[in-house]
């Protein structure tokens, strides 16, 4: 058990390139709605993205998530809502936006027959490069993303990882300005999340502006600069990763007593540091502080003055899950599979 | 127009550059059509009675025709195959002409039907086949041939988007278009079915094809089979082509 455990803040990004395209944000939705049939898909959702920097949309199976993205990347039409990505409107500018976005989608979408350097020449090709400048970048991203070794072969013979690489670079093959990445990691396993995570690093430092879908709250909290939590098809909270926290009111302690039948006692000892009532779990009790500093220090104090003893304190902030609890009231499911088949009524807790 | 045409042949190549690396297709192009062949001519051959003709001529027009119109296979399970695993996805999202997916995917088609019919052609010269006609005729059976072909190309397209997998396209493809192809003139001459079947197999096109093959490449007499299997060709393209592009645009914009 650590005694202090502190999440890291991810400010601490590599600073980025401005963007060459117009002014404002990157990425500028409002009122999105789309239906299927009965099932409101998305019902009114807002989101913004400056240039150079990495929107994470969060949300659970079947919030809207994929809806949302494939708007965006043209690959559907909205039923209402005004859509600006790269400065151009999504649905009246539709053909021209193609030239500017990369998608990588749920599925690595690569033609596992043919070889990794025949995929993204061809892509290269779509895009309207002429052979060789194709061939050029191909090799040039297989490098990259450390497949040229594997580049001759077809991709049926790729590991999950090696795969979602090679679609992740025929996203990029023509250096779009915004990428639009939909569960990139999900199925992976954690090695190869945590070098698809590296990768998406160097790209976002590039000054590349990425709409970034996921279910895990830890990958939302490493690569995003601000996070929509969606559900439903709603934007129920959005902001930087610390104002999201915040809104849980900073800092919670979490104090391990000796011996759980104290746990009463313990609560009305240690509720002046608190606003919030302590919730006790067991012989575990948590209580949202007011400050940090000392806090730690009076709380072994007061524990201490009662004749309480306690086997751990930890002082955090809160999680994306405890951000994601208090808003939701259930927790983020991180089910299997990236489908968003499931109807969304289904979800309610 | 320009990016339509390159984007077609880009994914033409594509799909052509898939083709040999998938076994079981490849037989299919190239084995499959010279042991049916070779199983009719020679198990079943002495027991059907084709007047006028040895039944190896009789067989190779009819059975090049029923293989034609089964090329369009590998448009139906690629189709579905890019829907399911979300290729086509991509493909939307590139700045390419969205034409070139199908017209693309049915162009290959029509480089494997010359490969399949080359076969075919060849394996009958070697057991017996002879053409009776001038070199015109030959050349305008083949560009007949084709034609149908891409006909049913399109066929194949429309059913490959309406399954949601290559396995279910292969079998939907084929309990459809297996039928229609024997209840035809392409084995038996069709005075020997019963009166039912006999009527609907002389309206089915793969009879008019089948008919308009025997006349160009053995002398038989045309009627007007000829324009009859033009007109079927063409009206099977009329038909299901804009059925295949409202389907992919329907399926494409699904959740």
């Amino acid at each position: 058990m650590p005694s202090i455990a502190v999440l890291p803040t991810t400010t601490d990004h590599p600073p980025r390139r401005a963007e060459t395209s117009p002014d404002g944000p990157a990425i500028s939705v409002t009122g999105l709605v789309k239906s299927f049939g009965d099932v409101r898909a998305l019902d009114g959702v807002d989101l913004e993205a400056a240039p150079g920097t990495v929107l994470g949309v969060l949300g659970p199976n079947g919030a809207g998530k994929t809806t949302a993205v494939r708007i965006l990347a043209t690959l559907l039409k909205p039923d209402a809502g005004e859509i600006r990505v790269a400065g151009l409107d999504a649905v009246k500018d539709a053909a021209r936006l193609r030239e500017r976005i990369g998608l990588a989608g749920q599925y690595a979408a690569v033609d596992e027959s043919l070889t990794g350097v025949e995929n993204l020449v061809m892509v290269g090709r779509l895009y309207g490069a002429r052979r060789a400048e194709a061939k050029r970048r191909a090799a040039e991203l297989l490098e990259r993303f450390g497949l040229t070794e594997a580049g001759g072969r077809p991709a049926k013979t790729y590991s999950g990882g090696m795969r979602r690489r090679l679609d992740l670079a025929a996203a990029i093959v023509a250096r779009p300005p915004v990428l639009f990445l939909d569960e990139p990691t999900t199925g992976l396993d954690p090695r190869s999340r945590l070098d698809l995570w590296a990768t998406i690093e160097a790209l976002v430092a590039e000054g590349t502006t990425l709409l970034l879908t996921t279910q895990y709250l830890d990958e939302a909290d490493r690569l995003a600069d601000s996070i929509a939590v969606i559900d439903h098809g709603r934007v129920i909270a959005s902001g930087t990763q610390d104002q999201l926290k915040d809104r849980l009111g900073g800092e919670r302690l979490e104090v391990v007593l000796t011996d759980a039948a104290h746990a009463e006692r313990a609560a009305a000892v240690l509720a002046p540091l608190s606003d919030e009532e302590p919730a006790a779990d067991g012989d575990v009790l948590r209580l949202a502080v007011r400050g940090r500093d000392g806090t730690i220090v009076e709380a072994v104090h007061l524990l201490d003055r009662a004749g309480l003893s306690a086997r751990d304190l930890s002082l955090r902030r809160p999680t994306l899950d405890d951000v994601f609890l208090s808003l939701t009231g259930h927790v983020a499911e991180e089910a299997d599979g990236g489908d968003e088949d499931r109807a969304d009524g289904e979800l309610a807790a | 127009m320009r990016r339509l045409v390159s984007d077609t042949t880009i994914m033409a190549g594509r799909n052509l550059v898939r083709l040999p690396r998938n076994p079981e297709l490849f037989t299919a192009f190239t084995i499959q059509p010279v042991m049916f062949v070779l199983l009719f001519v020679y198990v079943f051959g002495g027991a059907i009675s084709t007047p006028g003709y040895s039944y190896v001529d009789f067989l190779i027009p009819g059975i090049i025709v029923q293989n034609i119109a089964f090329g369009g296979f590998a448009t139906a399970m690629g189709l579905a195959e890019d829907m399911s695993k979300g290729l086509i996805d991509r493909f939307r999202s590139l700045p390419m002409a969205r034409a070139a997916l199908l017209a693309g995917r049915t162009l290959a088609d029509v480089a494997t039907n010359t490969l399949s019919m080359t076969i075919l052609v060849v394996t009958g010269l070697i057991i017996g086949f002879s053409f009776d006609a001038g070199a015109g005729d030959i050349v305008a059976g083949v560009a007949l041939l084709l034609l149908f072909g891409y006909a049913f190309s399109w066929v194949f397209a429309f059913l490959g988007m309406l399954v949601k997998t290559p396995e279910a396209a292969n079998s939907l493809g084929f309990m459809l278009v297996f039928p229609l192809t024997f209840i035809s003139s392409a084995f038996v001459p069709v005075d020997s079915m019963p009166s039912g079947l006999r009527w609907f197999a002389e309206v089915n096109p793969f009879t008019v094809v089948v008919d308009a093959m025997r006349s160009l490449w053995l002398g038989a007499p045309a009627g007007d089979s000829v324009l009859g299997a033009v007109v079927w060709s063409v009206a099977i393209i009329a038909v299901f082509a804009p059925l295949a592009v409202w389907r992919f645009r329907r399926s494409a914009a699904r959740a």
